[in-house]
């Protein structure tokens, strides 16, 4: 809408939309805010914006922790790895289905879909078992195959979304010009879809990250990340509400940022390539 | 070099028989245009020769041999693609030598013959920018740079012309036909477009549902078409088809005359009828005219007195005229 | 491109994940079903025996599984209707002419990004505490008792926690949305003399048809399964008034750790997921062939 609208009517709508943006975030904010004071200020009472004792030690403390910096490495080696393993598998499936596709192509995707729709908690009783069993209970490996397996089909949809974007005639022409497959994918089809490989990648670090279910089931000690950790700890039992904002404005910090700038690939990938 | 042979090629998609059986000679360094309405199987046909699709059954020779099963990087053949087809993150200079390197080829190799490439179409100055910096013109010729430079044995056009404004395309026309003159390579050229076809072609192949209606030279085509459909086909406006009436008096089934070769009177004609739209053109007019024997278009000169709403006579050149029988064959 | 070789190699190369796919789906579907008629209970001597459908009977006969059923349900409906109708609004809202789009747009997507644990522990102690929390001082500032939000009104303020994560989701696709519809479809009906609400009606919102379609469609396949928030908050209490049915399934397994029940729990979740989906798929179906 870009006819010329009078600057009061302008004001107006800006004033109500950020009023409604700043009641949405204020929780984050407040978070945040809280995260820098002293555990006193945090549960002052009438509850203070701003505080005059601005400190780090919070952070300090909850980073000092010695499982603090654990919880942390296992989301991150978590939510990259199952990531990666998934863009491995899925990039030859997308490859294909996007640019030899079959008479089956279509149901192929729709299956892959559904499998997502199946409710995580059906499959919690085999899939506790199955880790007890061969050991993978408690384990970043274990976790990372089955958030990979969680993630797969989103991936694999925003791969084949993207692959789908690059004209064939472009890959023909790469065939005609003497490459072979292999240079086909090296030399042409890689670097025009890195674009959209990336984009992948980041939603589903993001997914991984969040994750809050098998991070919570499948995991005790050794390999929970900071989701677990703080859904175990949020009764403040040790953690009084100043170190208990640090430690989730850290935990939440990362994909926050990366969010800010996926905010495309979110809608692409969320909703199946049905919305771009 | 460049001499291409189909035997009984066949291709089905499924059900659809695209092309029922194709038999085809093209001879070395010939300028062979494939031309057709849409849908008529003539880039497929491109497509098939390239190595691009496999055929269903028949064989294709290239220089001799057998190319049937060889794919398209054996074959030796170079493509331009309607859509150009450039590498969008390489440069042109890139572009040009991707062919080259992935035959294997030195830098300095490289380098030669994508200088020489360059000169020859006039993009000596933008080899170090992107397809996306150029205009449309400019990355047709890097599509046929990237061509020329592998020295194929014959050069496939798939619909070159089409994403170009009208401006450009008369003088890209004019270029590759110099271009052929010059390397004098086999070529071959799909078009939907009968005026591409008419003054570029040494040889015009006409397609119809899959089909090869007629092979010929242009004038041939013009001057002693098959039937109905390659006549109406080539030349434009189309040529008009009257059954009936004065088709019968000749013996048969319909007979068919261009626009060019019937004259208007205000008395007598062989027709008579009552004229609806004018096209004027500058050097011609096009007159639109309802007669008894249907709607007839004529073509006359620039500045024809004729209006909307005259009643005038058609009167065609008696040795111009077209006899079609019943199947649309031409009777001679 | 379709020659035999690259079509070999195509198949080739999806195998991998359809296999996997196919494993993943398959095989713990399939003993999920065997342990659901076993009895089996991993505090109990007694493992092998064949349980038949008592399994499935505890569950039918438990009311706690009914008020979870319903619990389920609310919650996907509950979170449904917030976020589509408020995400209706604040897109509309964020396309009008206002200053600082891009950074509108940050701020209201950032909940969704927040992860559940987290998002339910500061809304847990930062806000709904009884003692400390924001919420209890502004009530007792103007006089008012604090409400004990996660006690009184358990799966009130689930919903409501889980409704503040997706709200983004919702505006931000509906959002996307209304910026595709083109500006000369709403100028040729203003010249057709449509005015804003009918433009609205007519124009608007049957573009947005599709989107909110495909909204309902993606929140419903997350929302049967939302387990993280009530993890950290309320542990599906007090006593089962905030349980979901992935939340009483888990209980059986981790808790209870009896595993042919929370076997059976598991199976008629995803009976309770198709039934879902089919209706919504009956309902919605049309909208998504545009």
């Amino acid at each position: 809408m870009a006819r010329s609208v009078t600057p009061r009517r302008k004001l107006f709508y800006t004033a109500a939309a950020w009023s409604v943006a700043l009641l949405i975030f204020f929780p984050v904010l407040w978070t945040i805010l809280t995260s820098f004071k002293t555990e006193v200020s945090a549960v002052a009472s009438p509850p203070q914006l701003f505080t005059a004792d601005w400190t780090l030690d919070n952070y300090a403390e909850v980073w000092g922790r010695s499982d603090y910096p654990r919880f942390f490495w296992n989301s991150v080696v978590i939510s990259v790895g199952s990531t990666l393993l998934g863009i491995l598998i899925a990039i030859p499936a997308a490859w294909s289905m996007a640019f030899a596709p079959g008479k089956r192509t279509k149901d192929l995707l729709m299956w892959m879909l559904s499998t997502k729709m199946m409710p995580a908690a059906a499959v919690l009783i085999p899939m506790y078992l199955i880790f007890q069993r061969t050991g993978l209970f408690d384990s970043r490996t274990g976790l990372v195959l089955a958030l990979m397996l969680m993630n797969l089909p989103v991936i694999v949809w925003m791969l084949y979304t993207y692959f789908k974007e690059i004209p064939g005639e472009i890959l023909e022409a790469a065939r005609m010009d003497g490459a072979s497959l292999g240079k086909e994918i090296l030399y042409v089809l890689t670097p025009m879809a890195i674009p959209g490989i990336a984009s992948t990648m980041l939603l589903n670090i993001i997914l991984a990250w969040n994750e809050a279910f098998w991070t919570i089931t499948l995991t005790t000690v050794n390999a929970a990340p900071l989701s677990a950790f703080i859904a175990s700890f949020s009764a403040p039992q040790g953690l009084f509400y100043a170190k208990l904002s640090a430690a989730s404005t850290m935990a939440i910090a990362p994909i926050l940022i990366m969010g800010w700038f996926g905010q495309k690939q979110l809608v692409r990938g969320l909703t199946f390539g049905a919305v771009k | 070099m460049g001499k291409i042979v189909l035997k009984s090629v066949r291709k089905s998609f499924g059900d659809v028989h695209v092309i029922p059986s194709v038999d085809l000679t093209i001879e070395h360094g010939e300028f062979v245009v494939f031309v057709g309405p849409s849908g008529c199987g003539k880039s497929t046909l491109l497509r098939l020769i390239a190595g691009l699709e496999d055929t269903s059954s028949g064989t294709i020779e290239i220089d001799g041999k057998d190319a049937t099963d060889l794919p398209p990087a054996k074959r030796r053949l170079a493509m331009v693609f309607q859509s150009y087809a450039l590498y969008p993150h390489m440069s042109v200079r890139k572009n040009i030598a991707f062919p080259l390197k992935m035959a294997g080829m030195t830098q300095a190799e490289q380098d030669t013959k994508v200088e020489g490439a360059a000169k020859v179409l006039n993009l000596t100055s933008y080899l170090d920018r992107r397809p996306g910096q150029l205009s449309g013109g400019q990355r047709q010729r890097v599509a046929i740079g990237r061509a020329i430079v592998r020295e194929p044995s014959a050069f496939l056009f798939d619909e070159p012309l089409s994403n170009l404004d009208a401006a450009l395309r008369g003088g890209m026309r004019l270029e590759i036909s110099e271009l052929h003159q010059k390397l004098k390579t086999t070529m071959i050229y799909v078009t939907h477009d009968q005026v591409e076809a008419m003054t570029m072609a040494d040889k015009i192949v006409v397609l119809n549902a899959g089909n090869i209606e007629q092979v010929g030279s242009p004038m041939e085509l013009y001057k002693a078409p098959c039937n109905k459909f390659v006549a109406g086909f080539i030349g434009s406006p189309k040529m008009n088809i009257v059954e009936g009436g004065v088709a019968t008096q000749m013996n048969a089934a319909a007979i068919g005359v261009r626009p060019e070769h019937i004259s208007l009177s205000k008395e007598g004609g062989t027709w008579r009828g009552v004229v609806s739209v004018t096209e004027h053109l500058g050097s011609d007019t096009f007159l639109h005219i309802n007669t008894d024997a249907g709607s007839m278009t004529v073509r006359a000169e620039g500045d024809s007195m004729f209006k909307h709403g005259d009643e005038v006579g058609l009167t065609p050149m008696a040795d111009k005229i077209h006899r079609f029988d019943a199947d649309g064959l031409a009777i001679r | 491109m379709a020659t035999q070789s690259s079509r070999n190699a195509a198949r080739l190369m999806v195998a991998p994940s359809v296999i996997l796919l196919f494993i993943w789906m398959i095989v713990p579907l399939a003993l999920t079903l065997w342990y659901s008629f076993r009895i089996y209970r991993l505090l109990s001597p007694e493992r092998n025996g064949w349980a038949g459908v008592r399994n499935y009977l505890w569950f039918f006969n438990s009311p706690d599984f009914w008020v979870a059923i319903s619990n389920t349900l609310l919650l996907v409906g509950g979170v449904l209707a917030i976020t589509v109708v408020f995400g209706v609004l604040i897109a509309l809202l964020i396309d009008q002419p206002v200053w600082g789009q891009g950074p509108l747009r940050i701020l209201v997507i950032s909940p969704f990004f927040v992860m559940p644990p987290v998002a339910a522990s500061i809304w847990e102690n930062l806000f709904m505490h009884p003692q400390n929390g924001m919420l209890a001082s502004m009530a007792q500032g103007m006089g008012f008792e604090p409400i004990l939000f996660l006690e009184s009104y358990p799966m009130s303020s689930v919903i409501f926690i889980v409704s503040w994560e997706w709200l983004p989701f919702a505006t931000l696709i509906l959002l996307t949305a209304l910026q595709s519809l083109s500006s000369e479809q709403l100028e040729a009906a203003e010249m057709d003399g449509a005015s804003a609400l009918s433009r609205f009606r007519f124009i608007v919102l049957p573009h947005m048809t599709r989107a909110i379609t495909v909204v309902i469609l993606i929140q419903t396949i997350f929302l049967l399964g939302i387990f993280g928030e009530i993890f950290t908050t309320t542990q599906g209490g007090p006593g089962s008034a905030s349980t979901t049915l992935p939340y009483m399934i888990y209980k059986q397994a981790v808790i209870a750790k009896d595993i042919g029940r929370a076997a059976a729990g598991g199976i008629i979740a995803v009976i309770l997921a198709n039934i879902v989906a089919f209706f919504l798929m009956r309902s919605m179906g049309k909208n998504l062939d545009a």
